[in-house]
């Protein structure tokens, strides 16, 4: 991964990537809204297919659509959405938590 | 056109500053989606998501987003080319598209307040237009900055500056059609089948 040193841009975008992004994100998009509009599975299972289809439409769409890898080009990038990752899984995480010990403390008051 | 071709190239400064900002709006949604999460069940006797949401529309939309994403990416292929014409063909496709999936939005956010469904009447309501007008927010300014990119090239043609200003409205666009899947999985589908 060092040939981004060169002076001539190295990853001009292609058509054929775009394309290739594309028709996977349609299919990843059909599956969750087919399996919801007919309902084909039960409602945990369908739950758990748009989850799956949603992730790895997202990983498509930053491979294809936002380029991102882990060339030198884009390290930063890419260390800067894994540092976003971490501080979500903080706020987030830590969020739920607070909310869930809410709820268990008011529902103890009920009783 | 060599100096136009190196300022659309994604590791220039701006760019990760750009990112940079991208990723601070990362955050924002995250807590929007988790306010949303938290609130989704708490109606209030007010009407419930399956009684709010149409899945047709919401396909509509989710088409439309994802054809501009595909519309966008053209543009930026045309645009190393350097292939003005097809540069502003391309973002005014995008426009269309982005235009079509805002108005459609709007029309049903009118519609659900008129159906006394406005975002006063229940929390579950409140973080639905929350959420879902911050997205519809952002693309409405990505709207205007396509409009602005599309002067500008009428203007000015195919500059490097021209070229390093649609790298970035490039990364903005498919970041809101990244964020656009998280809203159908999250908000839409699993609202539909309750």
């Amino acid at each position: 991964m060092s040939h981004s040193t060169d002076a001539t841009p190295g990853h001009a975008p292609t058509a054929r990537g775009y394309l290739i992004g594309f028709v996977l994100a349609l299919v990843l998009t059909l599956i969750p809204f087919g399996v919801v509009a007919f309902g084909l599975l039960s409602q945990g299972m369908a739950l758990i297919v748009i989850a799956i289809a949603a992730i790895l439409q997202l990983a498509v769409h930053l491979r294809f659509f936002l380029h991102l890898d882990m060339s030198t080009e884009q390290r930063w990038n890419t260390i800067s959405i894994l540092f976003s990752l971490l501080i979500m899984v903080v706020m987030v995480g830590g969020t739920m938590w607070l909310f869930y010990s809410l709820y268990v403390r008011h529902m103890m008051v009920g009783h | 056109m060599k100096t136009v071709l190196a300022a659309a190239r994604a590791d220039t400064e701006v760019n990760f500053g750009f990112w940079v900002y991208l990723m601070s709006d990362v955050i924002i949604f995250s807590m929007l989606f988790l306010v949303y999460v938290d609130l989704s069940q708490r109606y209030a006797g007010g009407p419930t998501a399956s009684e709010v949401f149409e899945l047709r529309g919401v396909f509509l939309e989710t088409m439309a987003l994802l054809f501009s994403s595909l519309t966008f990416g053209m543009a930026m292929v045309s645009l190393h080319q350097g292939h003005k014409s097809r540069v502003m063909a391309w973002l005014g496709a995008t426009f269309v598209l982005g235009a079509f999936f805002l108005g459609h939005e709007l029309s049903e956010f009118i519609k659900l307040v008129h159906e006394g469904a406005s975002f006063t009447r229940s929390g579950f309501l409140s973080a639905y237009f929350g959420l879902v007008g911050t997205h519809g927010t952002h693309v409405f300014f990505g709207l205007i900055w396509v409009v602005v990119m599309v002067v500008q090239i009428q203007l000015h043609g195919l500059t490097a500056p021209i070229a390093s200003r649609l790298a970035r409205l490039s990364l903005f666009w498919h970041f809101l059609d990244l964020v656009w899947i998280c809203v159908f999985s999250t908000v839409y589908l699993p609202g539909v089948m309750q």
